[in-house]
């Protein structure tokens, strides 16, 4: 496999993951904001601070409110983190490994590509039609996900696809459960006890976790159950030890597998060692500080091993 | 309302679907009365169906403009062109004729030059062709073929033959929309599948594929890779498009290099890998940074070399399009008859050569009946429609003729057939159009079912290409003696 395609699969992967996430993530947010009482301040600011786009948002917009955030989290061609430009990465980046994708991956992304301008030309980033346009926007996410799973060969492409997919996932993971402790530990909720009931569920929703939660763990949600669940959880495929352990079995199917391990051991991430975080909610933040930076550290490796071959 | 075929004028050009009498041909009668059964609202709804999967598809083609560039939806009309199998086998036979005579001609010289010493080919055309390259004399390519892929424009005059207007043996494009056409079609128009012998038009990768394989005989399974200069260029989704079909690597020039034992690599996730046949989509200029062009960031250092040394095939080898050149082209039917003593099957176009006096005072004095070309553009570009033009470009192209005589041909403006096309939504009316077939030739020989239509979509044009506006049809050969 071309150092080259390995790059666009890994870029194409990671983005793919990315728009669902977006996708979630607002139609998460509309939800959670509706069942939260008013005089809570919970601002949709968070969506920006929670992508650390907090730059790219005050160059362009000075209210901090619903449509503007929206707008810029989803349809802003100028925003490099917004879901139209993740759709517009994806596209260009299976368009330059067309050879060594399945044809009907490349015809379902341009199906997304002109379902979500229509869509967004036609008022789909409104409340009333918001709803409809982002689930069928996680729809064909998953839709394209399951293709490429299912008829893709699982060699060298695929693996490349999973890393990009899982490190993703991973990232975003920490990015929810950071952005769901911001929420509480700043805030004192003990005259509306519902409210990170609340909050915690939303979290689990956001990762497509709620089911599974339920199943795992328990029927009542608490805050750090959530987060252990959803760094710990061996069997949930959005939780960081999953993830983990996905990239490292891909790692060692590939060229060079066991010089990578390596460079990933040394990084020292730590699987399972969350089960102490409702003591601290320092430490909870720390620690998920600290994994982003890992995160970024592996992309490094990754792309150090891969990509560029001179 | 539906159509009306007796309605229908194609006026004196040759129709390719429809007679003077306002009959359907043979090859097209069971498609116009299936069309004539369709409602306007049916048959808009299966223009729409084919945009819809055209943009779905992702068929596009890029188009460069000042304020950069655009791709564009590749654009389609639903009614086909038709064909008789019986015609399409001769000219198939012709057209393989040709290239098998041109590539002999190529290799002729850059070796020993026969057909200049014996006076059939003068010499100072040769001298004075860009697309010579003195760096190819003395090499032998496998199977001694250096245009392994050749497509040829021909079109249809009023008596309804087909004549040769021109041939791209550099990086001719156009294959795969051919191939996503008929894909299209089937869609669009899936009921006439099931009755008529419409012949398939779906084996060309894999004869491409086996082409380029015979270029490395001696490997077991050679290592082929289509290069591109990528996604800037016009024609990338058709380099993406074959890379797929065929099943092999696309690559860049940054992909590829050239180790220290001459053999040309490519840079994988493992290391590096052989490359044995390169499919080059890159012109000859921008292959090699050391041997042409010292500005090419597309091409490969060192590839030049890695060939001639015959450690890697080039599909097509670099110098072929020497017998692309329109001067060239008016002395194909004598380089047939030099080489293979035989008369061509399909016949060229009357040419006037401006490098000659007299064709010259020719071409100066009928400007305005006749289509004068520049030597060596491709693209429709740089040409003057003589009856399409003003004065004054007519007195520019006077100048320019004078000023590179060597450089311009003239030839009478054809009166190319028509077809009848879907304009405005529900109307039809005849366009212009071409066909551009793909010849292939290696250790064998192959041409395309039928090739690429271009259709001149504006009323009266005949500017087929698809960066000046022109669109496509799918091709049909029809096989009518089948009960």
């Amino acid at each position: 496999m071309l150092s080259s395609v390995a790059e666009r699969i890994y870029w194409s992967a990671r983005y793919l993951q990315r728009i669902e996430s977006s996708a979630r993530l607002v139609n998460v947010y509309t939800n959670l904001l509706m069942d939260l009482p008013k005089d809570i301040n919970i601002s949709w600011y968070n969506l920006i601070t929670l992508n650390s786009a907090e730059e790219e948002y005050e160059s362009r917009y000075k209210v901090r409110d619903e449509r503007n955030v929206v707008k810029f989290t989803l349809a802003d061609d100028t925003n490099p983190g917004s879901m139209m430009v993740s759709i517009a990465m994806v596209r260009e980046n299976l368009r330059t490994t067309r050879d060594v994708v399945p044809e009907n991956a490349w015809e379902l992304i341009n199906e997304l590509a002109s379902y979500t301008d229509d869509s967004i030309k036609d008022g789909g980033l409104n409340r009333g039609k918001r709803h409809e346009f982002l689930t069928q926007v996680i729809n064909q996410c998953q839709l394209i996900q399951g293709y490429i799973a299912s008829t893709l060969s699982h060699d060298e492409v695929w693996d490349m696809w999973c890393i990009g997919r899982d490190l993703e996932r991973m990232d975003m993971t920490t990015r929810i459960l950071d952005a769901g402790a911001n929420v509480l530990f700043s805030h004192d909720y003990r005259e509306k006890s519902h409210v990170p009931i609340v909050v915690w569920g939303n979290v689990l929703r956001s990762s497509g976790a709620d089911h599974a939660y339920r199943r795992h763990v328990a029927a009542s949600v608490v805050g750090s159950k959530v987060i252990n669940f959803l760094i710990s959880n061996e069997h949930f495929p959005r939780s960081t030890n999953f993830c983990l352990n996905a990239i490292e079995k891909a790692v060692k199917r590939l060229p060079k597998g066991r010089k990578v391990m390596a460079s990933i051991k040394e990084l020292e991430i730590a699987k399972e060692s969350s089960h102490s975080f409702s003591k601290s909610d320092e430490e909870l933040s720390d620690y998920l500080n600290d994994l982003q930076l890992k995160i970024g550290e592996l992309h490094r490796i990754f792309a150090e091993s891969w990509f560029s071959l001179d | 309302m539906s159509i009306n075929w007796k309605e229908y004028q194609p006026g004196v050009f040759y129709d390719e679907l429809i007679n003077n009498n306002g009959n359907a041909r043979l090859p097209a009668k069971r498609l116009t009365s299936y069309l004539h059964s369709l409602n306007e609202n049916e048959l808009q709804r299966r223009q729409q169906l084919a945009d819809a999967a055209i943009r779905d598809m992702g068929i596009t083609f890029t188009v460069y403009t000042e304020e950069g560039n655009i791709d564009r939806s590749w654009p389609f009309d639903i009614i086909p062109r038709t064909i008789s199998a019986k015609q399409w086998n001769k000219t198939a036979e012709g057209l393989m004729q040709r290239l098998q005579a041109l590539n002999m001609f190529v290799n002729d010289l850059y070796h020993d030059q026969k057909i200049i010493k014996d006076g059939i080919v003068p010499k100072d055309l040769i001298e004075n062709s860009t697309n010579f390259r003195k760096e190819c004399i003395g090499i032998s390519p496998p199977h001694n073929v250096w245009a392994h892929i050749c497509g040829t424009d021909l079109v249809r005059d009023e008596d309804g033959e087909f004549y040769v207007l021109e041939d791209n043996l550099r990086v001719p494009s156009g294959v795969s929309y051919m191939l996503e056409n008929r894909s299209i079609t089937k869609r669009v128009l899936p009921e006439l599948f099931q009755e008529d012998k419409i012949l398939p038009v779906s084996g060309y990768t894999d004869q491409l594929f086996k082409t380029l394989a015979d270029l490395a005989p001696h490997v077991d399974q050679p290592s082929i890779v289509v290069l591109t200069p990528g996604i800037y260029n016009s024609a990338y989704f058709e380099h993406a498009f074959l890379a797929q079909q065929m099943g092999v690597e696309l690559v860049e020039g940054s992909d590829l290099t050239v180790a220290k034992n001459g053999y040309v690599y490519m840079k994988t996730i493992g290391g590096l890998e052989r490359v044995d046949v390169i499919y080059r989509r890159i012109d000859d200029l921008f292959l090699d940074p050391k041997v042409f062009r010292k500005d090419s960031a597309l091409g490969v250092p060192g590839l030049m070399k890695a060939w001639q040394k015959g450690k890697v095939a080039l599909a097509n080898a670099p110098g072929a399009g020497v017998a692309d050149d329109k001067v060239i082209y008016a002395y194909v039917p004598e380089i047939i008859k030099y080489y293979l003593d035989q008369d061509p099957i399909i016949s060229n176009v009357k040419t006037f050569l401006c490098s000659d006096k007299k064709q010259r005072d020719y071409v100066i004095a009928n400007i305005d009946k006749l289509v004068v070309k520049p030597a060596n553009e491709s693209g429709g570009y740089g040409m003057l429609v003589g009856p399409h033009s003003t004065k004054k470009e007519q007195a520019e192209f006077v100048q320019l003729i004078k000023k590179d005589p060597r450089n311009y041909i003239a030839q009478p403006t054809l009166a190319l057939s028509t077809a009848p096309t879907l304009v405005s939504g529900d109307k039809v009316e005849p366009r212009h159009l071409d066909l551009r077939p793909f010849v292939l030739q290696g250790k064998n020989s192959y041409v395309t079912t039928g090739g690429l239509t271009r259709v001149a979509m504006r009323k009266g044009s005949l500017v087929v290409n698809s960066s000046q506006g022109g669109g496509s049809k799918d091709t049909w050969i029809v096989d009518t003696e089948v009960k």
